[in-house]
């Protein structure tokens, strides 16, 4: 007997044990009170950090200094909307890679759907650092890539629209996108097939034996069924690509610097805390923004 | 044609896969190079010297003694807060179960460079010692809710009944769990610590905001070095990286499958 048969026949409603109820908050309490200590209530020092007025030598004092907030928007907004929009765009690249693939291997990969997995898996073992430095080789000047690039006129359709400046490559904005496309990939594609190889192959066979297209059944059967995981993925692509430094620092240029980068470097370097930890703050509330608006979105959608 | 129509998915498939796995492949053909300059960015001459010597470069096996040291320590630690959540969360009914959900959600829906930074600020504030402890300390936060999912996963698709007939049985709750639930639950398990390792292992933003000179990191190590020339070592390091969690997957399904022609 296959273990599934033994095994799914599991509710995913777990069953009631009301008669030791204090063993469930026993469970639950080191964990989450490691998680309250270490990551609600740097929230609250994070806050109080950004309305204080000082100095690292002198110390700080709460002053209530909410201008900092304006000052913060003002004179660093294009990184916040730069930072927006590169992960918009790289999290609607990872879709569009990530789907055919995370389909593939739920429904069509048969006896190679472990080796696939495998295959998407494996490379989030080596150190992300280690692999985007790999893109500097591949994509720099003396390599195949670029000057196959420069023969196609890759290069200059994407100096036509602004995403590089020259006939490099390396160092833009095409580059930066790209690494963070390739970084997250792996969790828009793990979302992705966990909700894919829920669907029943049947509903693709039912709306093709009624006539549908293969576009037709795409859009009315297997997108909606598969927008838990197209949700999943989006935002577990979408957060930390917005926040990530990384691929700007080693792949851009100093006009691709990413808020991340700012706060990194207002936090390590120039050691203005109440300005680091406001441009901290203000990321927080706009991804917990974005991201609400939109799952309530995503959510309604899903209803229609 | 019509062959191409048919399989077109498949080629889109494997083209992303070629995309995803293009800089391991780099990263191995580079582990053999004799750079030619400080940069390791283009192939000069095939030579085996970082694979004879991997810790030849200044500091490398110091950071990569520490980054081990850390990721055992952070994923041992995370996986046994993170199951027993996952535990209560797929097995108990109680009060304040959305509010815990949402508490475990959080930090995977946290930027990195925000979680680093505000650890900072409480770090900062309780005069805590920016080092080693810290950096366990934020790992073990950022990893807890991983592991809780990957081992909710699981348990989710366990039949209490197993659990229910060992009770019948006599079993009493500590043997029921030991011996039933415990070794149903472990693939899970494993997953979520090797997940959580590797998440620790890699982790550069908030390590850095927590880290101190004489914590050095194997991925700080590497940004350090990626200003001023990476060493080929770094490469080798990364080449067996990727080899050792092939095997190490590779194995762990190879184990599933023989667990379960055992269950047959």
């Amino acid at each position: 007997m296959a273990e599934g048969s033994v095994l799914s026949t599991g509710s995913s409603a777990p069953p009631s044990r009301r008669r030791r109820n204090w063993v469930p908050y026993a469970l639950l309490l080191p964990g989450l009170l490691w998680l309250v200590v270490f990551f609600v209530l740097p929230m609250v020092t994070l806050g109080s950090q950004s309305l204080q007025e000082g100095n690292v030598d002198d110390g700080y004092t709460f002053t209530g200094n909410v201008g900092i907030y304006a000052d913060a928007l003002r004179q660093y907004w294009p990184q916040y909307l730069r930072s927006f929009l590169y992960a918009g765009t790289a999290t609607v690249l990872a879709l569009l890679l990530g789907y055919p693939l995370a389909y593939f291997i739920a429904q069509k990969a048969g006896r190679y759907k472990n080796l696939v997995l495998v295959l998407v898996i494996a490379p989030f073992f080596t150190s992300f650092l280690i692999r985007t430095l790999a893109w500097r080789t591949i994509l720099s000047d003396d390599w195949f890539v670029t000057t196959w690039a420069q023969k196609l006129h890759i290069t200059d359709l994407l100096q036509a629209v602004g995403l590089t400046s020259n006939d490099s490559l390396l160092n833009s904005k095409f580059a930066v996108i790209m690494g963070l496309t390739y970084n997250f990939l792996p969790f828009m594609i793990l979302p992705l097939y966990t909700s894919l190889e829920r669907l029943d192959p049947r509903l693709i066979e039912a709306a093709g034996d009624l006539y549908a297209s293969p576009w037709q059944t795409f859009r009315k059967v297997t997108w909606p069924l598969s927008l838990p995981g197209v949700v999943a993925g989006t935002l577990l692509t979408f957060i930390p690509a917005a926040g990530d430094f990384i691929n700007a620092r080693l792949l851009g240029n100093t006009q691709t610097t990413m808020i991340g980068s700012v706060i990194d470097s207002q936090f390590l370097r120039v050691l203005d805390y109440p300005l680091a930890a406001a441009l901290s703050f203000i990321l927080l509330i706009l991804i917990v923004g974005i991201v609400s608006v939109y799952v309530r979105r995503a959510g309604t959608e899903e209803l229609l | 044609m019509a062959w191409i129509k048919r399989h077109l998915i498949a080629f889109a498939a494997i083209a992303v896969l070629i995309y995803m796995l293009v800089p391991n492949v780099i990263v191995a053909a580079f582990s053999f190079n004799d750079p030619k300059g400080k940069y390791n960015y283009n192939f000069n001459e095939f030579s085996t010297a970082a694979w004879t010597n991997p810790c030849g470069a200044q500091g490398i096996c110091e950071s990569l003694g520490l980054s081990l040291q850390i990721g055992v320590i952070a994923s041992l630690t995370a996986t046994v807060l993170g199951t027993m959540i996952a535990f209560a969360l797929g097995r108990y009914r109680f009060r304040g179960r959305s509010a815990t959900n949402l508490l475990i959600f959080m930090p995977m829906a946290t930027p990195e460079v925000v979680m680093g930074s505000s650890l900072l600020t409480l770090f900062l504030m309780l005069g805590v010692p920016s080092g080693r402890t810290a950096i366990l300390i934020a790992h073990i936060m950022f990893c807890v809710s991983f592991v809780v999912v990957a081992v909710k996963a699981r348990v989710a698709t366990l039949d209490p009944k197993l659990e229910e007939a060992a009770a019948d049985l006599g079993a009493n709750p500590a043997q029921t769990f030991l011996r039933v639930t415990l070794p149903l639950a472990a693939p899970g398990i494993a997953a979520g610590a090797l997940l959580a390792f590797s998440l620790s292992f890699d982790d550069y933003i908030i390590t850095n905001f927590n880290a101190s000179p004489s914590s050095i990191t194997f991925p700080m190590f590497v940004w350090g070095a990626s200003a001023r020339g990476v060493p080929v070592q770094v490469y080798v390091i990364g080449t067996v990286m990727f080899l050792l969690a092939l095997l190490f997957v590779v194995t762990g399904q190879v184990i599933g499958k023989r667990r379960n022609r055992q269950v047959a």
